[in-house]
């Protein structure tokens, strides 16, 4: 039996936001695919994200995840720069 | 009380929030657009944040902070949007039966937040803008395991 597709929501900010012209978007999965696929998946899909040359900080469901963190469907996907906040 | 608003901070409300009857000190931090970074001048700075992950990360900073140095009453509310030269970004107020925690506590505060919650910043300068991208922040995940 093959793996089921998977949708998970994928949220940009700061600079990544810019490049990538929007705030939000959607993709298609297969379940188990991991944080670090998806992020490959967006650099294929958006080359204007490939002028972001270090890796992104990553966060699954409002927590910092790494890239090998597996996705299940309705997780709600991170990606961005480093914070520089106060 | 961890917030990310869009209007102006209050430090007055907050220093009550963390007021009460067991606490004998108030330590606070308020952060404040400076004129000038890295020796541009800076005419406005805009924030920007991912607001559920900011406000979930700042309570974990403040989990943090009760098991660093004990039972304290804590607010850390961040702005957003775009900013004067001169208006608060931040205001963290930590009140503590003793001067002592509640200092060392608004401290470590102020340095968690600038390393993990997710918060942006853009200066704005005469001749342009830019992203602040720290080059070698590490990120951590599950801050709290």
């Amino acid at each position: 039996m093959g793996r089921d597709v998977v949708r998970v929501r994928v949220l940009l900010f700061a600079r990544l936001r810019e490049l990538v012209g929007s705030d939000a978007m959607e993709f298609d999965l297969m379940e188990g695919a991991t944080l670090g696929e998806l992020w490959e998946r967006l650099r294929e899909g958006f080359p204007s994200v490939r002028a972001f040359v270090h890796p992104p900080l990553m966060a699954v469901n409002q927590e910092y995840a790494s890239p090998d963190r597996a996705l299940t469907g309705g997780d709600e996907v991170a990606f961005f720069p480093p914070v520089s906040g106060g | 009380m961890f917030r990310i608003v869009g209007e102006a901070l209050a430090l007055d409300a907050l220093v009550l929030h963390v007021s009460g009857a067991e606490v004998g000190g108030v330590a606070t931090f308020v952060g404040i657009v400076r004129v000038e970074n890295a020796g541009k001048r800076v005419v406005a700075v805009e924030y920007h944040a991912y607001p559920a992950m900011a406000e979930k990360v700042m309570r974990e900073i403040g989990e943090e902070l009760e098991r660093l140095f004990g039972s304290l009453r804590i607010a850390m509310v961040h702005r957003t949007g775009r900013l004067s030269v001169g208006e608060a970004s931040v205001v963290i107020a930590v009140g503590a039966a003793h001067r002592r925690e509640a200092l060392a506590a608004v401290s470590h505060a102020i340095e968690r937040l600038k390393h993990d919650v997710p918060i942006w910043k853009k200066e704005f300068y005469e001749d342009g803008s830019e992203w602040l991208e720290p080059a070698s922040v590490v990120p951590r995940a599950g801050i709290n395991k």
